[in-house]
């Protein structure tokens, strides 16, 4: 694993971006293929494509649980799976939002904009004890604001899990996705 | 001209434009409007007693003409009885198409009456399976279902069709191959080997010194037995065939060891601990095969030929994975030994490794004590009569347990396509509905089922539906009143201590049974009386025959790797025990 790893240096996660074809069941075909073979998937974000006939799901595995070969072997066996990208860290960018309210009285609120102002994140709402805040950033970038923020006390948060695509080529990186779908069939 | 149809018609239509000629089912509630349609189709239907026999059927038609059997049945219930069949034909990649009943689109959701989530209940169990809501779809999810079932790693698929689809109107249409390719992006099955692989797996061929020939059932399923005897013949190497696999190399072949595995010959497991290159045609590794994982084949190099790529590597790294269709990779691995050979490379001698093994067949062949005079027939016994009473080509299935594990050790199949049995999914009950499946797909084959008196009593009201439909199967009941296996279990592995296995010595009487479900019945207790019966059932041509052979209780199936334990460890007849040291 490499030192760009978002989710640090010793971390077994990895990111797969999944394209299925966009039509019911899918979801559940995937996060079933997943239980059934005691895989465990760390976050998972699914949404539409640009095309309307396709998703795309970024899914960040354990890999204490499996080899990520087998992983993608058999998640590219379910007949909706289209491509399968293995996206490395170092090649990658990589997204998640996390939304948090957080206690803030009178005198606290202050501090908190100031906080959040730091982190380049975003004032949502603001209430007579509370404050919602938002941050889009790297994972380990929102750990370090939910780590701040735990200091006022976190009323309810809610992270997105990861998206990604790869890094757009630059003259010397070319390739830099590598896709297993020639590598698994 | 645009034809306008019920989605019920469509379904039948689309059907007969697959060449379904016969299918498996029982009507109910909700697939009724496709039973209307059936009375004008050219389509045989079957109509079992239980929805489960209807899944085994499908498998047994499959497994015995290389086509896909079809089951049709109606929801809830009727679908989670098909849930067993379907894992079954997942298991042992057995192409099938079933087709349930579902509650119409608007009570979906709202636990109407027989209403179950059939796609979610059988999505791990199916290659495919898919929930129709539009009536207008049917002839494509038909022709999508046919086509994944069928290609690459067979299997089982599922149309889940909702009652008001069935009934709604659509204009007919059928796909074209391209269209089906289109709409089926992410299934594109990889066929054709690596042709660098390919050459690579040939020099290590030639290379190796104590090669084996580890085959499984993809050999069959590829329709690759030919390929698979040229290699063999031309290479001189030794072919062990899995229980999936049996018949696809002939047994009276001298270089056909039998089984490997938990009950395989002494000879075929022994061949494999000792090998430097296994070549894996079709199998998968499963642990039943190897044993203790860590412990197998420990000096062997492996070459695997999977059409299923996440086969590779799932349990045993190979160091020469190659994806691709059995018969065509075989095919292709043939040209290559022989461009090396034309080329000046020689074949290492593997005659010494011949020799050894050869040494290993005389001093270690399958082993028995007969019984004694007056005492209770053996088991092994029954099975050497019947098949030496059996009419050429005949089709052999079994259910599960010791019954299954003396068949594929004591019948010779010398055919591919004549051994039917549930390995995967070892599932008890399979072997009557099996047996009348594969007659019906091969009427003009004698087929015999083996049975266990525990997996008869699972499915034997399919009798009935062979009596009626005219579909003369021949049952050997192979009674020894217990839960034979479960009984061996307990005797070696639980101290004797004997749970719940004993079933009745006297409950059922299988002879009225079979009588009263049409068929002629007839019961063996001495050895004397067992080849006249074997003779009497064959001469029967009209209905089933049950044979109840009364065989002793306490007989257990050896060889046996006991289930953990590394290959090394086999455990022999006791009569071989004191030439143990010769398989070292």
């Amino acid at each position: 694993m490499s030192g760009n790893n978002p989710y640090g240096q010793d971390s077994q996660h990895h990111v797969l971006s999944v394209l299925v074809q966009n039509r019911p069941g899918v979801l559940a075909r995937v996060s079933a293929l997943f239980a059934r073979r005691g895989y465990n998937i760390f976050s998972l974000a699914v949404a539409p494509t640009e095309h309307a006939d396709y998703s795309r799901i970024t899914i960040v595995v354990d890999l204490a649980s499996a080899p990520l070969e087998q992983m993608t072997k058999q998640l590219f066996k379910l007949i909706d799976v289209v491509r399968i990208s293995e996206l490395d860290p170092r090649h990658s960018v990589v997204r998640e939002l996390i939304m948090a309210t957080v206690r803030a009285t009178a005198e606290q609120r202050g501090q908190i904009v100031e906080l959040t102002n730091i982190f380049e994140g975003k004032i949502l709402s603001v209430g007579v004890d509370a404050v919602t805040v938002s941050l889009d950033g790297s994972p380990s970038n929102i750990d370090d604001f939910m780590a701040a923020l735990n200091q006022y006390g976190i009323v309810e948060s809610q992270r997105t899990g990861l998206v990604a695509l790869p890094k757009l080529d630059r003259a010397a990186s070319a390739g830099a996705a590598k896709s297993p779908k020639g590598k698994a069939s | 001209m645009k034809e306008t149809l019920t989605g019920a018609q469509a379904l039948i239509r689309a059907l007969e434009h697959e060449n379904v000629d016969v299918m498996f089912g029982l009507p109910g509630g909700c697939i009724l409007p496709a039973y209307d349609p059936l009375i004008e189709s050219k389509i045989r239907h079957i109509l079992v007693r239980h929805e489960q026999g209807a899944g085994h059927m499908a498998e047994g038609y499959a497994h015995v003409t290389g086509r896909p059997g079809v089951a049709m049945v109606t929801s809830g219930p009727a679908a989670t009885n098909l849930v067993t069949p379907l894992c079954d034909a997942y298991m042992d990649s057995v192409p099938m198409v079933g087709i349930t009943g579902q509650v119409p689109t608007a009570a979906i959701g709202t636990d109407a009456f027989q209403e179950c989530d059939t796609v979610g209940i059988t999505r791990s169990i199916t290659k495919h399976n898919e929930l129709v809501m539009s009536a207008q779809d049917l002839p494509m999810v038909v022709r999508q279902a046919f086509h994944i079932a069928t290609t690459g790693r067979p299997g089982p698929t599922l149309i889940d069709i909702p009652k008001d689809v069935l009934q709604n109107e659509m204009t007919w249409y059928w796909p074209s191959d391209d269209e089906v390719l289109d709409s089926l992006p992410g299934y594109r099955p990889n066929v054709k080997g690596h042709t660098k692989m390919i050459k690579e797996a040939a020099r290590l061929i030639l290379a190796a010194r104590q090669p084996i020939l580890y085959v499984g059932g993809g050999v069959l399923k590829a329709r690759a037995a030919a390929a698979l005897r040229e290699l063999a013949e031309l290479t001189q190497i030794p072919v062990v065939t899995t229980l999936m696999a049996r018949g696809a190399f002939p047994d009276s072949h001298p270089l056909c060891l039998g089984m490997p595995g938990m009950h395989g010959t002494a000879t075929a497991v022994t061949a494999m601990q000792k090998s430097d290159l296994l070549i894996a045609l079709g199998s998968r590794f499963d642990d039943r095969v190897t044993g203790k994982v860590s412990a197998f084949a420990p000096d062997a190099k492996i070459i695997h030929v999977d059409i299923d790529p996440a086969e590779q590597g799932k349990v045993r790294r190979p160091d020469v994975p190659i994806v691709g269709d059995c018969r065509l990779v075989i095919e292709e691995m043939l040209k290559a030994i022989k461009e090396l050979l034309q080329s000046g490379e020689t074949q290492a001698d593997v005659g010494p490794w011949r020799s050894r093994v050869s040494g290993w067949r005389e001093q270690f062949p399958l082993a028995y004590d007969q019984s004694e005079p007056g005492a209770a027939l053996k088991p092994q016994f029954c099975l050497e009569k019947l098949r030496d009473g059996a009419p050429e080509g005949t089709i052999v299935v079994s259910g599960v347990g010791q019954h299954q594990m003396w068949t594929s050790q004591y019948w010779n199949f010398e055919e591919p396509y004549t051994w039917v049995n549930s390995g995967g999914l070892g599932t008890m009950g399979f072997a009557v509905p099996a047996a009348i499946g594969a007659k019906v797909g091969r009427p003009d084959k004698t087929v015999w089922a083996v049975d266990g008196d525990g997996c008869f009593q699972m499915t034997a009201q399919e009798l009935v539906t062979a009596s009626l439909e005219r579909i003369p199967v021949k049952i050997g009941i192979l009674n020894n009143s217990y839960l034979g296996m479960v009984r061996q279990w307990q005797e070696m592995f639980y101290d004797e201590r004997f749970s719940e296995v004993n079933l009745s010595g006297t409950l059922p009487d299988f002879v009225k049974w079979a009588e009263s479900m049409g068929c002629v019945g007839i019961r063996v207790e001495d050895p004397q009386e067992a080849e006249a019966a074997i003779d009497k059932a064959n001469s029967i041509n009209d209905r089933p025959v049950v044979v109840d052979f009364r065989v002793a209780e306490d007989e257990k199936v050896f060889p046996m790797v006991p289930a953990g334990k590394s290959n090394d460890d086999i455990l022999l007849h006791h009569s071989q025990d004191a030439r143990r040291e010769f398989l070292k």
